[in-house]
């Protein structure tokens, strides 16, 4: 059995249960995943498989990645990834895997890249307070001291500063999945799931495996 | 994006009169109480609608014992039984936020008259 799939972004709703409470849902088209590569311990030390999803023209993909996709017999995919798995014996390459690994009420991790805000200051990127802006003050969004003086004469390692803020990988832990619609492959998570729209995310059941 | 708004339509109740701001109308709401469910009905003008698919909300005003009572209801609610409109006021905005200042004669609306041919 396969843990976790990836899948797309679709966009966030909300259900209503018959009490009448909304439940805020992010939903996600999660597969058809197609196995593309089976690792087994004899040749690569550990279990795994690779994942394909999401369609891609042929002549965006390099005759390599082409031909890597030949084993499989399916289309070139737009987005691979690795999922590791107890055993190898189940599987076989091409096999398509859908959204009903998962069920309805079971918790799962969500990965994804989150939106990319730029360079971003301490104020926006570590919630800094901000000096006050008029009565000619002239610390309006400076970062403030970033540490002592002669001893130890530098700056502590891990000091929040500016920097690039989102673009970078992001998991989300412990989200539940509300519905699931296996025949769209659609999974409706609860919760906010890191991304904009059509994002990649990896949706991945929640404990050890 | 269709797939989503596909999602959407299920939730969505096709059961709703049209109605606007400005308008008067009486929201049945389903109250449980206990194992018991009643229905109380909320009547007065409706100040805003947010627009959206199933997300979309609106505002129902009305002064109850003197007071101003505001209500915010999700259009596409099950709690809501049925939604009635009593009567269509003539106003000039969408949100009719000035109400809340006025009192009494002055917080009356129009009623929309349907022209004559």
């Amino acid at each position: 059995m396969v843990n976790a799939l990836i899948g797309k972004k679709l966009g966030t709703s909300q259900l209503f249960s018959p009490e009448g409470d909304v439940t805020p849902v992010t939903v996600i088209q999660a597969g058809p995943c197609t196995i593309t590569q089976i690792k087994s311990l004899e040749s690569d030390g550990y279990y795994a498989v690779q994942l394909g999803f999401g369609e891609k023209r042929p002549e965006r993909s390099n005759k390599p990645l082409l031909g890597h996709f030949k084993n499989s017999g399916k289309g070139p995919f737009a987005v691979l990834r690795e999922v590791r798995v107890p055993d190898v014996n189940d599987f076989e390459l091409g096999q398509e895997i859908g959204a009903d690994i998962f069920q309805v009420g079971e918790l799962v991790h969500v990965v994804g890249t989150s939106k990319g805000k730029g360079f971003a200051g301490t104020i926006k990127r570590w919630n800094f307070s901000r000096g006050p802006m008029s009565h000619g003050s002239m610390n309006k969004r400076p970062p403030g001291s970033i540490g002592c003086s002669a001893s130890p004469a530098r700056v502590i390692k891990g000091r929040k500063m500016p920097g690039q803020m989102g673009n970078r990988r992001v998991t989300v832990k412990g989200l539940k999945v509300v519905d699931i619609r296996p025949d769209e492959n659609l999974i409706l998570i609860k919760g906010a799931v890191p991304g904009g729209r059509n994002g990649m995310v990896v949706i991945k059941k929640s404990g050890k495996f | 994006m269709k797939t989503l708004l596909a999602l959407d339509r299920e939730q969505m109740r096709t059961d709703i009169p049209q109605f606007k701001s400005g308008d008067t109308v009486k929201v049945h709401v389903r109250i449980r109480e206990g194992d018991k469910e009643r229905i109380q009905v909320f009547q007065g003008v409706v100040i805003r609608k947010r627009k959206g698919t199933v997300n979309s909300t609106f505002t129902v005003r009305k002064i109850s014992y003197g007071v101003g009572v505001e209500r915010i209801f999700p259009l596409h609610s099950p709690l809501i039984d049925k939604i009635e409109v009593v009567s269509r006021g003539r106003v000039r905005r969408s949100r009719l936020y000035y109400l809340r200042k006025l009192r009494g004669k002055a917080a009356r609306i129009r009623e929309l008259r349907p022209r004559p041919k």
